[in-house]
Parts: structure tokens; sequence; C-alpha cells
């Protein structure tokens, strides 16, 4: 791990909040949505970091927490009529609780094991969603989502205000899931990574902690999930299908796994490049799919690797 | 009665197309360690073109032949020029093999449209079969037969050819099997090629019984992740089992539960799960 100094730390850090306290009073409403997706993305990419490139678990199935916290918090809100400090907490549990069954199942095996039974599993859960039509809307989804209700009368109907709602929760989010990787808990999970036997060895509770990993992971996810349905104001299967969960996997990849800002950004890149893309052609997914190709050749370490391979090619042998 | 029975062969033809994927799948993933997830591509494409093939000739043997042999030339390059350079990087080997998938799912697309097609039975098996008063479709027989056969043909392959001798070299240790001369980088083109080749065929031979459309790569690869977590990877005893399995319990899910047909098969694989991890034929 290479150390970053306090006092530059924390002027990135001031300069950051600086930027987002600028951002929605010079960007168009437009570009303030983009901004706010990328922050929700970089919400979810750092959740599965924690799991990636923390743990050593490469899951393919992380879009399952995403999608059923958004589901159970947008069928609350639009059929119960629950606010936001109910709906929000409800898909987190839903998320939170999936995750630990899942995990349960998945935590059994490593490697593509692993890498099959998770996305084996948030397929099924993309299957509950596409069929039982009644309760989801199948494939329509679930149409008009209000925007999340702060109390009786009072809704973040604004971009702006939404902008900052959402700030503030994934702000919060970024700022515990650091804590949580450079807790001895963290260092923990990164010795699982490195070496299971070794850490077994040295009497750790590895299934432990790999499980409450995977539950973190899955709520994060959770909130990333709720935050875009009320970003969206839609909910649909497309949210839990494993092309989100290959998609939210190149973000980590791209950005480079286990550094938590390196995954933001790469969410941050795709989802600006998704939009510029999509906006020339209809075959994005295709273009799309060279990415993943480019990125596993040529960038299979992410950017931060790019990055760091530079410094030392600067710095000579 | 009569309706068990009858479901009970739909599942298992099934179960014999699920096979063919399966077994390719275990089969390079037990050499090369890579989980293909263009497999279901392999499959959809194989369909695709052998379509296409079968609207030209008219032939379904040729179809059958031609569409497959394309995949696996597809195979082949897909090994030889971008899955090498990769080689036991499981990350970057996922994410290279989800972008194909994606870039062939959209080519095809391109091409055929997003319409369902139908590929006509051969001319031989258009038929119905009377046994003992049950009618029933002669196509679904003969799959159940070439699966049975293609088992056989594979199992004696692996355990009774000199190239079998090879690949197990190569599955039990790669570098011990470098060391004693035996071309490894050739085999990994070969069984790569290969298993590309019998998920092409499944997706042909499948095509009068499921139908060739867009999305099926995305689902034939989840059944075949299924078959493989229940069978065992690198099993081709457990892709044959599993394989049946998965066919028996998605036909009676479909039959008897339709609202929860993808219960079936994920409540038996969580049970197995919880019992032997590594599936009922797996290593480790």
């Amino acid at each position: 791990m290479k150390t970053t100094s306090p006092a530059r730390m924390a002027l990135f850090l001031a300069v950051a909040a600086a930027l987002a306290l600028i951002l929605p009073y010079v960007l168009t409403p437009y570009y303030l949505g983009l901004v706010v997706k990328m922050m929700i993305f970089a919400l979810f990419a750092m959740s599965l970091d924690l799991l990636i490139g923390f743990t050593g678990m490469a899951s393919l199935g992380h879009a399952a927490y995403f999608g059923l916290s958004a589901y159970v918090t947008g069928l609350t809100a639009l059929t119960l009529g629950w606010n936001v400090w109910l709906a929000l907490p409800a898909g987190l549990m839903a998320s939170a609780v999936a995750a630990g069954l899942f995990g349960l199942l998945a935590l059994r095996t490593r490697g593509s094991y692993f890498l099959m039974i998770t996305l084996a599993l948030s397929q099924l859960m993309w299957g509950i969603a596409f069929g039982w039509r009644s309760l989801t809307g199948g494939d329509d989804g679930l149409p008009d989502v209000p925007r999340p209700r702060l109390w009786q009368g009072y809704s973040l109907t604004d971009g702006v205000s939404f902008y900052f709602f959402a700030f503030g929760l994934i702000a919060l989010s970024g700022w515990l899931l650091y804590r949580i990787t450079a807790s001895p808990f963290g260092q923990c999970l990164r010795g699982i990574r490195e070496s299971e036997t070794r850490m077994l060895a040295l009497g750790y509770d590895i299934w432990r902690y790999k499980f409450t990993a995977f539950v973190l992971g899955g709520l994060f996810a959770g909130l990333a999930g709720s935050l875009y349905v009320y970003y969206n104001r839609f909910v649909s299967p497309d949210y839990i299908h494993v092309a989100r969960s290959a998609e939210v996997l190149l973000m980590v990849i791209l950005g480079g796994a286990g550094t938590l800002i390196g995954p933001a950004v790469g969410a941050a890149i795709i989802v600006a490049l998704e939009n510029v893309i999509s906006a020339y052609t209809e075959r994005w997914v295709m273009l799309l799919g060279f990415v993943y190709v480019i990125v596993a050749l040529f960038a299979p370490n992410g950017l931060t690797g790019l990055i760091e391979s530079l410094r030392k090619k600067r710095a000579g042998p | 009665m009569m309706f068990w029975v009858l479901q009970s062969l739909n599942g298992i033809s099934y179960g014999m197309l699920l096979f063919l994927l399966a077994s390719g799948l275990s089969l390079i993933y037990g050499l090369m360690k890579i989980l293909n997830l263009t497999h279901g591509s392999f499959y959809l494409l194989g369909g695709y073109v052998g379509l296409a093939v079968l609207h030209l000739t008219k032939s379904f043997i040729l179809a059958v032949l031609l569409g497959s042999l394309a995949i696996a030339l597809l195979g082949v390059v897909m090994e030889r020029f971008l899955l090498r350079r990769l080689h036991l990087q499981e990350m970057p080997q996922t994410l290279l093999t989800f972008g194909l998938l994606f870039i062939f799912s959209d080519l095809a697309m391109l091409i055929w449209g997003g319409n369902p097609q139908t590929v006509p039975k051969p001319e031989l098996f258009r038929h119905s079969l009377d046994i003992g008063g049950m009618v029933y479709p002669s196509y679904r027989l003969f799959i159940i037969g070439f699966g049975l056969f293609v088992a056989a043909v594979l199992w004696w392959v692996q355990e009774g050819t000199r190239i079998g001798a090879m690949v197990r070299a190569g599955v039990d240790n790669e570098e011990i099997a470098r060391a004693l001369g035996i071309n490894v980088s050739l085999l990994f083109t070969l069984v790569f090629a290969f298993g590309a080749f019998l998920a092409a065929l499944g997706g042909v031979m499948g095509g009068p019984i499921v139908g060739v459309y867009p999305g099926a790569d995305f689902e034939v690869l989840l059944l075949g992740f299924v078959v493989v977590i229940i069978g065992g990877l690198g099993s081709l005893r457990g892709a044959l089992v599993g394989g049946l399995i998965v066919g028996l319990l998605d036909n009676f899910g479909k039959v008897l539960f339709p609202e929860f047909a993808l219960f079936t098969i994920f409540a038996p694989m969580a049970l197995i799960l919880a019992v032997r991890p590594t599936g009922l034929f797996g290593k480790e």
C-alpha cells in the first residue's frame, strides 16, 4: 500500500468538497444529473471493491443487492407511500438479508465456483423480478417512483436538493468504506486476499471476516440501488441483470481494484462513456464490449496500476 | 403415467443439449482454468450460422457440421489471439470473455435481428413415433440418442486415446506435461476449439426444439453454470449427470410450477452446494 501524506489528503478532500459544493450552481441540470449518476455508480463500484479488491472475492452477481434494494425502496414508496426514512432502510435491510443468505451458500466456495454461484443466484433474483408481474410489473418495471419525501409535504423534487441528498449519503458511505478498509478488520480482509491459509494459521476465523465483508458489500450496493431508483424514478429487471454486475466489475477493474478511489473514478469514466457512446450509436453494447476487451488486455491492473507503473518507469530502476 | 414419461423424455432431451454445452465448459476449465463466459454465445452463434447454412443448402447435416466448425474456428482465433495473453489471470479473463459475450450478442442482433427464429427439423425425424400407445416426436428421441453417443465418444477419447491421455496429463499438471514434451500450447487451442464446437453443436441441434433467439446466450450460459455447479467443474461425468438433472428439473418446473420455474433448478443447486461445495463429481 502506498501512503499519502495527511497534508495532501486534507488538500485533496478540501478541493473535492469545494468542487462538490460549487457544481450544482455551475452545471446545467442535465450534467448535474449525470454527476449524480456517476456518484451513485461510484458507490456501487466501491461496494464491490470491498469484495474483490480487499478480500479477493470475485463476485459476478453484485447487482442482486443493488436491484433488490431498488425494488424494495421503489415498491414501498410507490404502493405503501413510505417516505425516505422508511423506504430507504427497508431496501438496505432487504439487500443485507439477501447478501447474508447468498453469502451462506457462495462462501462455501472460492474462485471460479464463487463467480458462477454469485452469478447464478443474482440471475435467480432477476428471474423473480422478471416473472412476478403482479408485484414487480415484470419486464415493464415500476414507473413513477416518487422522489424522496423527507416529511409530509416536502420532497426532494428539484435536481439540486436531490444532488445534495445523494452527495451527502454517498460521501458518508465513502468515508465509512475508507474507515472500514483502513481498520484492523480491513487489514484482516487484505490478509485473507493474500493468503487464506496463512490467516487461518494465525488463528483468524476467516469465514466470519469474509461473511461480514460480503454483507457489508451488499449493504452499500443496496444503498446505491435505492439512490438510483430515486434518481431514475424507475426500476426494472435490468437493475439486477448480470450485464449490470459485469458493468460494475468493469468499473472496479478499470479504476484499479483495492484502492476505493480507483473504482470510483472507473465508475465515472464508464458512466460518461456510456452517455457519450449511446448518444451517437445504437451499437453501444458492442462498443462497450470492446471496452471490456481493451481493459482486460491492456489495463488488467486498472488506471491506478498504469499510473503506478509509469511512475516507477520515470523514477528509473 | 403417460404424462410423466413424456415430460421426462422432454427433460432428458433438453438435458442432452445442456450436456453438450456443459461438457465443453467443463473441459476448458479443467485444462485451462478459464471460466468461459462466451460459451453461451458459441451456442447461440452456432444456431444462427447453422440456420443460415440450412437456408442456403437445405441440408441439416451440412448445417450441423458447418455451423459447429465455424464456431470451432472462432474458438481457435479467440484462444490464439486473446485468451493466450491472459493465461491464469482470472479477472482479466472474466472481463475479456464478458466483453466478447456482449460483442457477439450485439453482432448477432445486428445480423439476424431481434425476432426468434425456428430451425426446421431434418426430413428424417419429422414424424412422431408410436411407442406402446404413446406418440412422441422422433427428433427428441434422436437428440437423446445423439447426446449419449457424444458422451460415449468423449469418454472413449478421454480414457482410451493418446490425445485424451495428453489432456489428462495437462489437467493434472501443466508444467510436468510440458516438461514431458507434450505440446500443451496446441492442446489448449484444440480443447478450446472443441469446447466451442460442442456448444455450437448444441445450438444447431437444439434449434428445432427451443429455437434460436436473442438472449439465449445468457440463458444457456446460466443453465450451463448450474449444470457444472451441480456436477462439478472439470468432470465429464458431472456434465452428463448435471445436464440430465437440470434438464429434468427445468422441464418439470416449467410444466408443474410455471411461476416458480427457476426455483425448481436453484433449490436443488443450493442444496448440493450446502452438502458438496464442489459439486457431485468435482475435485478439490
